[in-house]
């Protein structure tokens, strides 16, 4: 059975630096790299192979140029890869990113679980893994922080949420996402990177993919960004002068006149 | 819609590719390029002298909204207890709706609620769903359940909190319904000719604000970042009507089972319901130094905070981290202890009323964001802070 890992290619922003000046990003030597979220599920979903048997495909939705993560993946342990790219597809809110994805899944035939990151570090939605799972109708499981047991036919899961743990249990298939505490992704392998020099990726297009083309990319999406712009920053740090004592000071009072202590 | 770019009219001047906030404008072979990823926000059409760049304009619909009237809140509860997240959106949905012209009604499933208090903070409907099966908030049910009220009564917009249910369960509601949704906004406001929702949200860790609109389905739905607004004071006296919705528990079944729920009581005060929160980071150096975070945010009734690398460096548990890959936090107060202030960071905090950074780097980007900044040795201004809040 298929374990199916969504990945996206985000600009790795671990690096980015805000310049003082603009308050803009500075995106100069910023490569593209998998979303950070996405590592922890490509390497749930081969430990879950490694116990279980069965297949690793990653899939993605992207620019050609994401090809080069989809060998990535394969050097860290998946199986195969499928790159879903078309202009048709490009401009896609989550809603119809879900519906490219869900298609795709669909079109890949038997699966057991759909492994997604909790968000991504570009958009920071986290909306694609729980809409995916309704479009899949299987259910969904959010914030995994670890997969308690698996069997082919039911998860029992831990997920974090704002007031502490849960734990779930699920029919299989479902699609759930996963937080970075569920483990510590390997390093590529020797024979993982052998592979993945040699591997063909197909590209699927709209037209291989066998979508409805009013549902995908820009006119797939309900939603539009109309306007973007850069936060305020313009907050002038008040840097208090003189000795710490009366630094100190300065601050207790400061606080205190605005009635916060 | 979409972006036409006339190379016969660009003559590589470059004024556009710093214009672009995705930077995916480069000038190549003196001719104007541009990469995958464009949202036709059109930032760089009005810095184009030569006119070489076109975004298409949206199209009028304007059908959509017609059969759809009303402002909807979920309002999130735990054990019976609502959420002051449900507080804050019913002063904002109530603005909404005013602007509008239109109701608001304030959608809860729970058990043992006291609907007249939402009437009291602004709701004009109620509708409740009550069963003694919410108190654990199941999302299988729940979406069903949304979902069908929506298609029943037809609101044009819908808001919920951004925590982790209204974030995990919002989702699969929208999908199902095939609609929008925006995700943990931070600013709404409406398009009274349009009737549309300007929804507001920080995107790549809060380095940019995108505003978005849900053009195409309804209703417009947008999950709402926790203490970002305000709560209101509630009116004894204002009225409203509660609508009492029978649960068919034969018809949404669970399929996904609940089987323990371990409550975090690491965190004594809630990182996301604080007033004030006091954060540590890499300056103090071992997990031991945590001790003086601790009682600073002891003497203030505070919440524990913590950047990153103390949770990589196994100092302080998970759910004090707060960032991108954290929790996002709004306090009135912040204080920011040895913190440098990485992008990820800022991301979590920056829209907190105050700051106040303290770090012995005076570069320090923390100091960017900051109201109020000592440069000095942490580890002498912290117990002097805590010695005058203990006089206080």
């Amino acid at each position: 059975m298929n374990i199916v890992i969504c990945l996206k290619q985000v600009p790795g922003t671990a690096d980015v630096k805000i310049d003082p000046q603009t308050n803009n990003l500075i995106r100069q030597g910023i490569k593209n790299t998998i979303n950070p979220f996405d590592t922890y599920a490509l390497e749930e979903g081969v430990r879950i192979r490694e116990r279980h048997g069965g297949k690793v495909i990653v899939i993605s939705m992207g620019p050609p140029q994401a090809e080069t993560m989809l060998r990535e993946a394969i050097s860290l342990g998946a199986d195969e890869a499928i790159l879903l790219s078309d202009s048709a597809f490009a401009g896609a809110d989550t809603w119809a990113t879900a519906y490219t994805l869900a298609t795709a899944i669909k079109k890949l035939g038997q699966y057991y679980v759909v492994i997604c990151g909790r968000q991504t570090l570009d958009g920071d939605t986290g909306q694609v893994g729980p809409e995916l799972a309704e479009m899949l109708a299987v259910p969904s499981i959010t914030y995994v922080s670890k997969i308690e047991e698996i069997s082919d036919v039911q998860i029992r899961a831990r997920r974090m949420i704002d007031e502490g743990h849960e734990v779930i249990q699920a029919p299989l298939p479902a699609v759930i996402t996963v937080t970075k505490e569920i483990n510590v992704p390997r390093l590529p392998s020797l024979r993982g990177i052998a592979k993945s020099k040699s591997a063909v990726i197909p590209v699927w297009n709209l037209q291989e993919l066998g979508g409805d083309p009013d549902k995908v990319g820009l006119s797939g999406s309900f939603t539009r960004v109309i306007k973007v712009f850069y936060p305020q920053r313009n907050r002038q740090a008040r840097i208090f002068q003189g000795d710490l004592e009366n630094q100190v000071g300065c601050l207790v009072d400061e606080l205190k006149s605005a009635g916060l202590v | 819609m979409g972006i036409q770019i006339d190379l016969n009219k660009c003559i590589g001047c470059g004024e556009c590719v710093p214009a672009c906030p995705f930077g995916l404008l480069e000038i190549v072979d003196d001719k104007v390029q541009l990469k995958e990823g464009c949202t036709f926000c059109g930032s760089c059409e009005d810095t184009c002298a030569y006119e070489a760049i076109l975004i298409e304009s949206i199209p009028e619909t304007g059908l959509v909204s017609d059969s759809h009237r009303g402002v909807w809140v979920f309002v999130e509860q735990r054990g019976g207890r609502l959420k002051s997240v449900a507080y804050e959106l019913l002063v904002k949905g109530r603005e909404l709706a005013n602007s509008l012209q239109t109701e608001l009604s304030a959608v809860c499933f729970g058990h043992s609620i006291d609907e007249v208090n939402l009437i009291a903070h602004g709701a004009d409907k109620v509708y409740l769903v009550d069963s003694p099966e919410f108190d654990n908030n199941p999302e299988d049910v729940y979406t069903r359940l949304l979902a069908d009220l929506i298609r029943q009564y037809k609101p044009e917009i819908v808001l919920a909190g951004a925590t982790s249910l209204g974030r995990s369960f919002i989702p699969r509601v929208a999908a199902v319904l095939g609609t929008g949704l925006t995700a943990d906004c931070t600013g709404l406001e409406i398009d009274i000719e349009k009737r549309l929702l300007l929804q507001t949200r920080p995107t790549f860790g809060g380095n940019i604000m995108a505003t978005i609109i849900c053009q195409a389905g309804r209703p417009q739905m947008s999950t709402v970042r926790p203490r970002v607004f305000k709560r209101g004071v509630p009116d004894k006296i204002r009225q409203g009507q509660t609508i009492k919705l029978d649960f068919n528990k034969e018809c949404v079944t669970s399929r996904t089972k609940l089987l323990s729920f371990i409550e975090d009581i690491t965190e004594t005060v809630k990182l996301d319901a604080a007033d004030i929160i006091v954060s540590g980071g890499r300056g103090l150096g071992k997990p031991e130094n945590f001790e003086l975070i601790k009682e600073l945010a002891g003497v203030l009734g505070a919440a524990l905070g913590s950047s990153r690398p103390p949770v990589d460096e196994g100092w302080i548990p998970y759910c004090h981290q707060v960032g991108q890959t954290g929790k996002t936090v709004c306090p009135k107060l912040y204080i920011a202890c040895g913190i440098s202030g990485s992008v990820q960071h800022l991301a979590g905090m920056q829209t907190s009323d105050i700051i106040v950074a303290i770090n012995d780097d005076p570069n320090a980007p923390i100091f960017q964001v900051a109201t109020y900044g000592i440069v000095g040795d942490l580890f002498k201004v912290v117990p002097m802070l805590v010695e005058k809040f203990k006089k206080e």
